[in-house]
């Protein structure tokens, strides 16, 4: 089966598509409008179906080497290169290049006399002769309705309309029709019965006085196409779609971790911190510091070489700066190096999409490492709890897609739960701190919980989260039986710990002085007894001495004694005396 | 068609109004250029061929200069003329500027348009 799809697939006749070089606009459409084959792009006025067209055409002339034809019904052609040149499209140049040829056809209904049967065949020699001067492959008729109010039969401009888009196809040309949008259909008159191939509408619709342009892909014949409503933006640059609804849950996982530039944060998160391409949320209330731990977020990642994107809703650049410096964090530096830009923008400036949009445009221009929004419960704002939600969703898998780690806060209210985003998005970030205030003794200190941490070992400790001049710092807090403490009184508790603790020590310290003291009385009273006993035995042993100069004197007198009467028991004597000694031997 | 320039005229300041029925009482002298747009030879093309030159000689004899443009042959003509549906007569003078397209065959309406026809 796969095989032969494969095979088959040169040989059947694919639909050609032209690109339009319009950002977004080929994403959706799967390559661009089909090729030899005419466009309807509709819509209200001033939704920007002008502009479409002529960028179909100066992105065809630029970029892709396909000269255009503009037939413009409405604006003289040195209206239009006005306009246009303020979006840095040189029509002008381009014209006398060959690469773009417009031609203003104007009907005064005024001077126009219908005297009898006639068709449009100036028109189409017109077209036909402007295609065939610079060899045009695309043409855009803006806007054709024109016709109708400028000539009066009707039967005969739509046959001849009819005629015209065959003229077109039979050219080979890839065209753009624009239309006024209808009451009830696509264009006030109906052109959708002709232009059959692809419609593609444009809205602009205002809601809470916010203005958001949208385009959707009506019909596109023998091709897929993105069906939603996608937002589109006309700035500077022009046009651009962003086709961010289209994005899936296949992102990749990185298992890089990087530091959240607090360094004991690291150190609850498995000591290496984020995941990159994850989604960060700090949701607080007010003033517990939530900007402060972006700022470090950023200045870490300013310092390992990242480019940083940073959307305030709240602050200004340099309010931002200002306050950072007071935590001993300066943003300036890295904004000088092009490492961090800003983009500050009231949420209530533009609509959600164009809030989208606007995001988009610049991480696609600066290509960061990691993205803040601070905060995007301003984004309430703008629209309603469920569009922030998809517009964040989308914004966060387009993030993570891009491999960018985000990092957003979010402000609670105090009212409600504190575990509860305003804008219920929690569930769609990988990790979760909260800053908590910590009411008690007369202050408020802060409390930091790592709430979730997808894929990570990580602490479960409250931590107590001190601004200072160094930048941010986590302590732990006192817990103990006069439950959690922050604050003065975490310090004064550990202050009292710390006295108990020494009294403790010095307890020690004396019980073992008394040992020592008992040992060395001890060893006194031995050295004594000792002293006492030698004395003893040096007074018995001299007396011993002196028993034994006793006993001795006492046989050698004997023995005088003896001799001097002439005994004869000297031998039985002697052989005592010899017993004697055997017996001192033992 | 007649009535209607009628109608527009009429908001217009008395002072004007007589001006303009001197100037439409002189238009009757004036010299005319006329420019006729065909593309190729069609049956439409032909007949208003046909009913410019039957009207020039009837109604202007001497005093118009006509010019069939075919813009099959000089296409950048027709972005010149600034010329939609063919045929199209162009009366380029005298002012203001009328375009009269179609096969030519509504006489009263061109003679009206040409200030040919004095408005009843």
């Amino acid at each position: 089966m796969a095989k032969s799809d494969k095979k088959s697939k040169p040989i059947l006749d694919e639909l050609l598509k032209t690109p339009t070089g319009i950002k977004g606009l080929d994403e959706i459409t799967g390559g661009g409008l089909p090729q030899g084959r005419p466009t309807l792009v509709c819509g209200g006025a001033g939704c920007g179906k002008t502009l479409l067209a002529m960028e179909f055409l100066v992105h065809g002339a630029t970029q892709y080497g396909e000269p255009g034809v503009f037939i413009s019904f409405e604006e003289k052609s040195e209206d239009l290169s006005k306009n246009f040149a303020s979006l840095g499209f040189d029509l002008n140049e381009l014209e006398s290049q060959n690469k773009l040829s417009i031609d203003y056809v104007h009907l005064e209904p005024r001077e126009i006399a219908e005297t009898g049967e006639y068709d449009l065949e100036g028109l189409f020699i017109r077209i036909g002769y402007a295609i065939d001067t610079i060899g045009a492959k695309r043409v855009a008729l803006d806007t054709i309705e024109a016709l109708f109010s400028g000539l009066p039969n009707e039967s005969i401009l739509r046959s001849e309309l009819r005629r015209l888009f065959r003229f077109l196809k039979d050219k080979g040309v890839t065209a753009i029709i624009t239309g006024e949008q209808g009451e009830r259909t696509f264009t006030r008159f109906g052109l959708e019965e002709y232009v059959a191939d692809c419609v593609i509408f444009l809205n602009h619709v205002v809601s809470q006085q916010i203005a958001t342009r949208r385009l959707r892909i009506v019909k596109y014949r023998g091709s897929a196409h993105g069906t939603n409503e996608y937002p589109f933006l006309i700035d500077r640059q022009g046009f651009s779609v962003m086709p961010i609804s289209s994005i899936g849950l296949d992102h990749p996982a990185s298992t890089e971790r990087i530091a959240t530039g607090i360094p004991r944060l690291d150190a609850m998160m498995g000591g290496k911190g984020y995941y990159r391409g994850s989604s960060i949320l700090v949701t607080g209330t007010a003033g517990t510091g939530k900007s402060s731990m972006a700022a470090h977020f950023v200045d870490a990642a300013c310092k390992r070489g990242e480019r940083c994107l940073y959307f305030a809703f709240e602050e200004s650049q340099n309010q931002i700066i200002r306050n950072m410096h007071s935590i001993g964090i300066d943003l300036g530096q890295w904004v000088d190096q092009g490492l961090l830009q800003f983009q500050n923008a009231r949420p209530s400036l533009y609509g959600l999409e164009m809030h989208l949009v606007v995001m988009h445009k610049a991480i696609d221009a600066l290509k960061p490492g990691i993205v803040v929004v601070d905060p995007i419960s301003n984004l309430m704002a703008a629209a309603t709890e469920a569009e922030v939600k998809s517009m964040l969703s989308r914004l966060i898998d387009y993030l993570k897609m891009e491999q960018i780690t985000a990092f957003c806060t979010d402000l609670t209210s105090t009212s409600g739960s504190l575990e509860r985003t305003e804008v219920g998005i929690s569930s769609l970030m990988d990790t979760w701190l909260l800053l908590q205030a910590m009411e008690g003794s007369g202050e408020r200190n802060r409390g930091l919980y790592l709430l979730k941490s997808r894929g990570m070992a990580h602490s479960n400790q409250v931590r107590e989260f001190i601004l200072s001049d160094e930048g941010a710092q986590l302590k732990d807090v006192y817990v103990g039986s006069g439950g959690v403490l922050t604050g003065s009184a975490r310090l004064g508790q550990e202050a009292k710990d710390k006295a108990e603790s020494l009294e403790v020590k010095l307890e020690i310290e004396r019980r073992q002085r008394e040992i020592e003291r008992k040992k060395a009385a001890i060893e006194a009273q031995i050295s004594a007894l000792h002293t006492q006993f030698e004395n003893e035995r040096d007074e018995l042993e001299r007396l011993i001495a002196k028993e034994k100069q006793r006993c001795e004197t006492l046989d050698s007198e004997n023995l005088t004694l003896a001799k001097a009467r002439q005994a004869d028991e000297l031998s039985t004597q002697q052989g005592s005396t010899g017993k004697t000694r055997k017996g001192d031997r033992k | 068609m007649s009535k209607k320039t009628n109608a527009e005229n009429e908001p217009v300041q008395d002072a004007n109004k007589v001006a303009f029925d001197l100037a439409l009482s002189e238009s009757n002298q004036e010299h005319y250029v006329l420019k006729l747009y065909i593309a190729g030879m069609t049956p439409n093309s032909q007949r208003a061929i046909e009913n410019v030159q039957k009207i020039c000689e009837e109604h202007m004899q001497g005093r118009f200069e006509l010019e069939i443009i075919d813009i099959y042959q000089q296409p950048n003509f027709a972005k010149e003329g600034n010329i939609v549906a063919v045929p199209t007569l162009v009366k380029a003078l005298p002012q203001p500027l009328r375009k009269f397209i179609g096969d030519l065959s509504q006489t009263e309406k061109i003679l009206a348009g040409l200030d040919l026809r004095k408005k009843v």
